[in-house]
């Protein structure tokens, strides 16, 4: 009999704590998919975050930090200075990524770090209970914003992909979504030409997953992927937004 | 004897560091130590070593987390509001058990304070400074070429306890010039470093973490850095005393402050006063048995710092009511000179024969 489907090598086979219909598992899967695929377990080296995805030790299986808030990106500079043959990824939040973390991220990408951030953007801050995020859209309602999100009372959006681009530092941008089925497989293709611009050394690559939370949207799994599609992608267009000199950028 | 070079007190730390193995450094710019990033900017590169000038005192302190957690040799340096900002990076480093060495040149305060000396961060640096309940072993060196022994030290005892250690001096000690030497020692054997982040070949994986959600695991990490700390207080007291033996009155001093009470101390015995020093090294562990053994011998102390009083808590814990505890201290980054200490002592001399 063929095997046509199985636990990635690089995931403890264990059941996540992640809500039903959360993106967290989705993307975490991809990565241990890239991982297992360029078969470099052995030298990968992950930062989590502080957020829901906080364990996401619990469910990659190689060397890992757990960082504070926001630092992920520093820690991986500190680890990939001293060991620069390893692979080493952040994985965060948009809380942790897009609010406290905004210094780091700025500057590791335009010290050109070569290092993958993976960055999950679900417009909320989930761990906590459901507060306003950086990335919260316009009129969304949470828990810190009850009246929805206002520009003239908590501002924009930030468009974090975008603005990482404009840096020079930076190597590889892209923004994928894990709404559906077409959208995973474009956001796993994207993950992983990041982590081959790692592996050959060529300098700072982020990934930005736009993701549903139906716990902290109030929504049931199917209105969250509907609201991605109808909210936010419109809000955080997909594509790529920064490549290597030699390529074109896919929109 | 060994050659001697004069040279400054931040740049002497950076050199010291170097020799002692340390190949990451990480750090801010901020008054009174940049001669040791500037030094380390240059000197590092030529010894295959890491230097990267952070966006932040903060992004510092956690490039540190992350080479440390490697495995490497780190330091980062600053002065006390930079310190301020890396108190959170620090607490992860105690909870997260990785070796790094801290260096922080005092400068006055509160809030942006001043850029002259001072030693205002004594409790910060003995007390904890970051949440959670943590301690650092603090080094309080009193000359350049202390400062120069210490950094070896320091590196050997961050990674023999996998812990922080901060290296506590001020403006004076950072930019005075003095002869140093750079004395050759061996090298330490020390715990390899098994549990760092290096890959996860042939071995499970390796995980560096402060968070322990579930609370009988986290106490159980707390008892086992709390045996830590008592093992330390056991091991690496360190403490100067100076012309106590035949003491009948006791001034304690550290840093910078210690080397113009030796000056005192021998304006005084001119005098006919017979003065003593006790002087801690460590201040964090502090070296309360000295106190409480001189306080059995004399009935006064006097305890001078550059501060509105901090290390006195400590010398009243060791001496426990045994003897009268005095204060001098001048702040903002004004010194006591040996005059106002003599004069002083003159007056508790004084007193006491009224």
């Amino acid at each position: 009999m063929k095997k046509v489907f199985e636990r990635p090598k690089s995931m403890f086979p264990v059941p996540t704590h992640y809500c039903p219909g959360c993106g967290h598992g989705i993307v975490h899967r991809l990565l241990a998919e890239v991982i297992d695929e360029f078969g470099i377990r052995e030298r990968v080296v992950g930062v989590g975050p502080v957020g829901c995805s906080v364990f996401i030790y619990n469910y990659i299986n190689c060397d890992m930090y757990e960082a504070a808030h926001g630092r992920a990106p520093a820690i991986a500079t500190g680890c990939k200075r001293m060991h620069p043959d390893l692979i080493v990824f952040t994985y965060q939040g948009d809380g942790d990524l897009a609010s406290i973390g905004t210094a780091e991220i700025i500057h590791a990408a335009n010290r050109g770090e070569n290092i993958t951030v993976l960055f999950l953007n679900n417009a909320i801050y989930g761990m906590t209970g459901g507060q306003m995020a950086p990335t919260t859209i316009l009129g969304q309602k949470t828990t810190t914003s009850p009246l929805g999100r206002s520009s003239k009372r908590e501002g924009y959006p930030i468009r974090i992909a975008e603005m990482l681009a404009t840096l020079e530092g930076a190597t590889y941008i892209a923004r994928v979504s894990v709404h559906n089925p077409k959208a995973i497989i474009a956001a796993k293709r994207a993950l992983k030409k990041a982590f081959k611009i790692q592996i050959e050394g060529l300098g700072f690559s982020l990934v930005e997953f736009l993701s549903q939370c139906p716990t902290g949207w109030g929504m049931s799994s199917r209105e969250a992927t509907k609201w991605v599609e109808e909210k936010m992608i419109p809000c955080f267009p997909l594509g790529e937004f920064k490549v290597p000199r030699s390529e074109k950028p896919v929109k | 004897m060994g050659e001697k070079v004069l040279i400054t007190g931040n740049e002497a730390i950076g050199e010291a560091a170097i020799k002692a193995g340390c190949r990451f450094f990480f750090g801010y710019p901020i008054t009174p130590q940049n001669k040791i990033p500037e030094y380390l900017s240059y000197r590092l590169p030529q010894v295959g070593g890491c230097f990267i000038q952070a966006e932040s005192e903060i992004a510092a302190i956690y490039m540190v987390f992350g080479a440390a957690g490697a495995g490497a040799r780190v330091m980062t340096s600053s002065s006390s509001p930079g310190i301020s900002l890396k108190q959170e990076g620090i607490s992860y480093i105690a909870g997260a058990e990785l070796p790094c060495v801290i260096v922080n040149v005092m400068r006055g305060g509160p809030g942006l304070g001043g850029i002259l000396p001072s030693q205002a961060d004594y409790f910060q640096a003995t007390k904890g400074g970051g949440h959670g309940g943590y301690h650092m072993l603090v080094l309080a060196p009193s000359t350049v070429q202390e400062s120069v022994d210490l950094m070896t030290d320091a590196f050997d005892l961050a990674d023999k306890y996998r812990n922080p250690v901060m290296v506590l001096a001020d403006g004076y000690i950072g930019q005075m010039m003095e002869p140093v030497e750079f004395k050759e020692r061996p090298q330490k054997v020390l715990p390899t470093k098994n549990w760092a982040i290096a890959g996860a070949k042939n071995r499970p994986r390796n995980l560096i973490r402060s968070l322990y959600l579930d609370p009988e695991e986290l106490e159980q990490h707390n008892l086992k850095l709390h045996r830590k700390y008592l093992e330390m207080a056991k091991n690496e007291v360190r403490v100067e005393t100076y012309l106590t033996e035949d003491a009948e009155i006791i001034i304690a001093a550290y840093g910078t402050v210690a080397r113009i009470a030796k000056t005192a101390i021998k304006m005084l015995r001119e005098r006919g006063i017979k003065a003593g020093l006790v002087r801690p090294i460590t201040v964090y562990p502090f070296p309360y048995e000295t106190f409480a053994k001189i306080s059995e011998k004399v009935d006064n102390i006097l305890v001078v710092e550059m501060s509105l009083g901090q290390m006195i808590e400590d010398v009243k814990l060791g001496v426990c009511g045994k003897a009268k505890v005095h204060f001098y201290g001048r702040t903002g980054g004004m010194v006591p000179t040996y005059d106002e200490i003599v004069t002083q002592i003159e007056k508790i001399v004084k007193e006491e024969v009224a």
